[in-house]
């Protein structure tokens, strides 16, 4: 069960409270695309076992969106963030830092 | 006119705590950044009351804001106020960036009262409902059982519980039998 903070409303509720939407800061290509770049926005996703990102919804609460980044083994929650961001702030990788050093995901560090 | 008519027809029931559904409340929402002035004038203006701050429900009798997200607000007034009160709100936010609607018929209003009505919560809803974490002024929007639900206490022991009129049968029959005399838990 996780535990999630959502940052709009402040509220720490588990996650049947929430609803996961995915994989975070994913970068949409659309028309006018490769068809390679098309097709790796569509269906390539990230599986890693330990640090990740993801977005969430706060739906049965305030209803907005945000971001989380946690750990896949361990349920454990690094942080929540602000949906208004395409990557995750320094606060929250220094979180990671400090639990899981030498952390990498996709082009983040 | 028609006399307006709540989802249950002010049903109760008695058991280790009283439940009771509320006839018809004006209730509207608001959507508009809270840090604009117009905003919480508008608010306030048909409200009576100040307005809220995080996760707070300021409500006196039938009147109140609550504080449903950095950009929604639910705004309380007798049922028969509503419309006059959203064009009043519409007048005084002429130009903001925001939105007033009447959602009173599309609600259910419930009171939970008793010393074991946050234990009657707690059964349905994943909230910390222990005195320390919840207090009278604050309002939690989460799930009750399968069902969004937004709920205040009202003062200690008297919680108010919102949710869609759609599902108030349900929401009545979930309080009923989390409130069976002899499934307390004593918990709190
Ligand atoms: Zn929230």
């Amino acid at each position: 069960m996780l535990i999630l903070t959502c940052p709009y409303c402040g509220v720490s509720g588990e996650e049947t409270e929430f609803h996961a939407g995915g994989e975070a800061h994913l970068k949409r290509f659309g028309p006018g695309s490769s068809d390679a770049d098309f097709e790796s926005y569509l269906f390539h996703r990230e599986n890693p076992k330990g640090v990740h990102f993801e977005r969430w919804r706060h739906v049965s609460g305030c209803g907005k969106w945000f971001h989380a980044a946690r750990c896949t083994t361990t349920l454990e929650v690094f942080g929540t963030y602000t949906a208004q961001t395409s990557e995750p702030p320094q606060s929250i990788k220094d979180a990671i830092t400090a639990k899981r050093p030498g952390w990498t995901w996709r082009d983040f560090a | 006119m028609s006399d307006p008519v709540s989802a249950l027809n002010r049903v109760t029931f008695d058991g280790f705590v009283k439940v009771e559904e509320m006839g018809p409340r004006g209730m509207i929402t608001l959507r508009g950044d809270h840090a604009l002035p117009e905003v919480k004038n508008a608010a306030t203006g048909v409200a009576g009351v100040n307005f809220p701050g995080q996760r707070e429900c300021r409500v006196v009798e039938e009147r109140g804001l609550a504080w449903m997200s950095p950009d929604e607000l639910l705004v309380m007034v007798p049922h028969g106020e509503a419309d006059t009160a959203v064009a009043s709100m519409e007048s005084d936010l002429d130009g903001t960036h925001s939105l007033a609607v009447n959602v009173s018929d599309a609600r259910a209003v419930f009171r939970i009262i008793g010393p074991g009505a946050r234990e009657v919560l707690a059964k349905l809803c994943p909230v910390d409902l222990s005195p320390e974490a919840f207090v009278p002024g604050t309002i939690r929007r989460t799930r009750a059982a399968q069902v969004p639900v937004a709920f205040w206490m009202v003062e200690e022991d008297v919680f108010e519980l919102v949710c869609f009129r759609s599902v108030a049968a349900y929401v009545f029959d979930l309080l009923k039998t989390a409130a069976i005399p002899g499934s307390e838990v004593g918990y709190f």
